[in-house]
């Protein structure tokens, strides 16, 4: 064999160049649209369906929260494919579904067990986004478990829709592209208590925290002292109590001659209705220190925290994302279909996950595709209403929903077992509305 | 010193729970040679016979107002206790006092659940490995609370105490100090008094009575009693069972002071075998001691002044003083000879 080349003339050079550029042309010319289609995860173009994936703690202390999670994610599946009256697809505007699913394909959906543990959340998140193919997961009920599948979320280029999740830093220094969140935060809380307590309970206070110890309790507590430090009010104390103590009293006697005449329970779920059961039995609530009466403040709030308080909650402030007693037509018509279906009215937990599936939803309508870049950028600076929070801006820089917050007080005289929290004011978003750059962070790209 | 008082009854209110459970677990352990560590979950269980109690005398009548709809348009439904539409006065009472009340069905529940128990699985581990024993009655205790949970959920269910024992009192003025100073909740006074009681209670059944003779003589030396012609295996089961009342009783009277939930008996079990091994396997006055003592050092440990110094003390002090009693007295302040020891 000879390794002597015979010399390229003019012909064989144009033949070459043109059999190259058809080899190179080829892939494009064929696979164009279907390449712009499959450059994302789990693409289900092919499908006949979309499956969404609902992680929420079946187990463990929020097990219950969860399920009602869960029951509202089921709810907005039944929606979605033109069941069960529409619920607040009859409600919201703008609205691009029209109840066949979504870009034509029905919604399936498969679920996980977070167990409020990071690592079993991003287990299970990984098992959906693998096994299952979902296009997009979601849920609750812990901060810590949302930033952790937050980052998973843009590891994995799959659009996570955060059920409820309170800390600062879920939207800002932990937020996310690809991480989404409905429910408000703990500086909104902030925020939004500041007006009713001053009005309430004056500028001359001395406030004492007790801080569950992890991001949610800090950030909680950072922002409420923020808030009381500039109404007046001073810090008397803050005093981080390990998740999960239980029995508090060697936390709430020291309170008793500290000076104080408020204290902030930064406890959430289990902590904050041992801790408020235990506070009330150490009279807090009938003392009288610096000539006023003692009050106690639980800066946020669920139904299911209130039914397990029971009556030590009366009186009590707090802020809550939703409540089921809400008149504007969007909570009525959610209420109505929840109710019908499950015989008792929807958490809040339950309203911020129907709610997220439906925004995801709606974002792909408009899309035109479940591209998540494209999802992301049509959920970006999305503005809506008719979801029950009034006129809401799913605001671009930080993935967080800009909506009025409700202030709560433990309801005096309740007539019924659901009906354990009376509203006392809609602060309007305006009031509760910040620089995103205080809580800093980084988005991350559109493409991963 | 208002401070130091109040840390004091907290950690004896603390005390008398842990001391409660590890007495029965101490009493199992040195009867049966069992280490049982669903003993947590009978605390737990006990509770949750207040919360089946209360359920039960607070059985509504559901009435349906047709005039009226709830917030998603089903009829409006309306609900009265039979007890109190039976009884009147007497029907709110019973509610009012729904938890002391719940003992009385809590003590035939818990000899149930303890003999159950007995019978039908730990019998068949009295002469396995100690390693095996606490696998199986872990085991068990994860059974037996996800049971709990599918009953009556994971969300606490609150109890009430008595109207009368609702508020808090002034302990300071009856010591000396200005009014207002000490001010503590009723029902953990009676929660302390109870957890004192029924110590003395088992002591003196112990003490006092033959069974209790038997079983002594049973804990000193099984094979010699047996020889004499008791059937130890009988007494035991019922020493099983009532360890199994004992812990069933302090959660009862615990649900006031924390709102019962299924995971309630985790959260003191571990606690409770420290208690057990700082008292010293096997005895019985190691294990109360050992609950009150250790409940106290928890609550000063808790203190601002102790945490400014040492922060994070009060969640290692229990397990750090645990370390430094084993060094000192590898067989715990009132351990016995040859007891765990090959």
């Amino acid at each position: 064999m000879s390794i002597i080349r015979r010399p390229m003339n003019r012909r064989s050079l144009l033949k070459a160049g043109a059999a190259s550029g058809l080899v190179l042309a080829t892939p494009t010319i064929i696979s164009r649209s279907a390449w712009a289609e499959t450059n994302f995860r789990n693409d289900p173009t092919n499908s006949k369906t979309v499956t969404f994936g609902f992680n929420v703690p079946q187990t463990g202390a929020y097990a219950d929260e969860g399920a009602d999670e869960l029951r509202a994610y089921q709810l907005a599946v039944k929606h979605l494919n033109g069941e069960g009256g529409g619920g607040m697809l009859n409600t919201m505007k703008p609205l691009s579904l029209n109840g066949n699913g979504i870009l034509g394909k029905k919604v399936d959906y498969v679920t996980g067990d977070t167990q409020t543990k990071s690592d079993a959340a991003r287990a299970s998140a990984k098992r959906m986004i693998e096994k299952d193919g979902v296009i997009m997961w979601s849920g609750g009920s812990s901060s810590g478990v949302a930033i952790a599948q937050q980052s998973l979320a843009q590891e994995m280029g799959v659009v996570f829709m955060c059920g409820l999740t309170h800390s600062n830093d879920t939207t800002g220094k932990d937020k996310r592209r690809y991480g989404f969140r409905h429910f408000f935060n703990a500086y909104m809380s902030g925020a939004a208590l500041g007006p009713v307590l001053k009005k309430e309970m004056g500028t001359d206070r001395r406030a004492y925290h007790l801080t569950a110890d992890y991001t949610w309790g800090w950030t909680q507590e950072e922002s409420i002292a923020n808030t009381t430090e500039g109404l007046g009010w001073e810090t008397v104390n803050k005093v981080s109590t390990p998740l999960g103590a239980g029995d508090f009293s060697q936390y709430i006697a020291p309170v008793l001659n500290s000076g104080a005449d408020v204290l902030i329970l930064n406890h959430y779920g289990k902590d904050m209705i041992n801790s408020l059961t235990q506070a009330v039995q150490f009279g807090l609530r009938d003392k009288v220190v610096n000539g006023k009466n003692f009050e106690i403040i639980v800066p946020l709030y669920s139904r299911l925290m209130a039914q397990g308080a029971g009556e030590n909650i009366k009186g009590i402030y707090g802020t809550t994302n939703w409540n089921w007693s809400l008149q504007d037509e969007g909570s009525a018509a959610f209420v109505k279909s929840f109710g019908q279906e499950y015989g008792f009215p929807p958490s809040q937990a339950a309203h911020t996950c129907y709610v997220q599936t439906l925004l995801y939803a709606d974002a792909c309508e408009r899309a035109g595709t479940f591209n998540p870049a494209e999802v992301i950028k049509a959920l970006e600076d999305h503005q809506f209403d008719g979801m029950g929070n009034g006129p809401t801006l799913y605001r671009g820089s930080d993935h967080q929903c800009f909506k009025d917050v409700l202030v709560v007080k433990g309801n005096e005289n309740a007539t019924s077992q659901f009906d354990l929290l009376e509203i006392a004011e809609v602060t309007p978003a305006s009031q509760v509305t910040y620089d995103p750059e205080i809580f800093g962070g980084e988005l991350g790209p559109y493409k991963v | 010193m208002d401070a130091i008082v109040l840390q004091i009854l907290n950690g004896l209110d603390k005390g008398g729970a842990y001391a409660l459970i590890a007495l029965g677990l101490t009493l199992i352990f040195g009867t049966l040679g069992v280490v049982n560590f669903a003993h947590g979950a009978l605390f737990m269980l006990g509770a949750f016979c207040a919360v089946t109690f209360n359920h039960l005398i607070g059985l509504e009548q559901v009435v349906v107002d047709p005039t009226r709809t709830t917030a998603w348009g089903t009829p409006l439904e309306i609900r009265m206790p039979y007890i109190e539409v039976w009884l009147g006065d007497t029907g709110t009472a019973m509610l009012n006092y729904s938890v002391p009340l719940s003992i009385v069905f809590a003590i035939p529940a818990m000899l149930l659940v303890g003999y159950v128990m007995e019978r039908g699985l730990i019998r068949h581990f009295y002469k396995r490995p100690h390693a095996e024993q606490i696998l199986v009655t872990f085991g068990l205790a994860i059974v037996l609370q996800e049971i709990i949970k599918t009953y009556f959920g994971a969300n606490p269910i609150p109890q009430a105490a008595p109207d009368i024992v609702r508020g808090a009192m002034d302990i300071g003025v009856f010591i000396g100090l200005d009014p207002g100073t000490v001010v503590y909740p009723q029902w953990r006074i009676v929660y302390l008094l109870f957890s004192l009681s029924l110590i003395g209670g088992v002591f003196a059944f112990l003490q006092f009575t033959t069974f209790g003779m038997v079983v002594r003589a049973g804990m000193a030396d099984r094979e010699t009693v047996g020889l004499l012609g008791i059937n130890i295996e009988r007494r035991f089961t019922l020493v099983f069972a009532v360890a199994a009342v004992v812990a069933g009783l302090a959660g009862v009277m615990y649900t006031p002071i924390l709102p019962p939930d299924y995971h309630m008996g985790m959260d003191f079990l571990v606690l409770s075998f420290v208690v057990v091994v700082v008292g010293g396997m096997g005895s019985l006055p190691g294990a109360v001691s050992a609950g009150f003592l250790l409940g106290t050092l928890q609550s000063f440990a808790s203190m601002n002044e102790v945490k400014t110094i040492l922060p994070g003390i009060d969640q290692i002090i229990i397990y750090l003083v645990a370390v430094i009693i084993l060094l000192v007295r590898p067989r715990g302040l009132m351990g016995r000879k040859g007891v765990m020891e090959t």
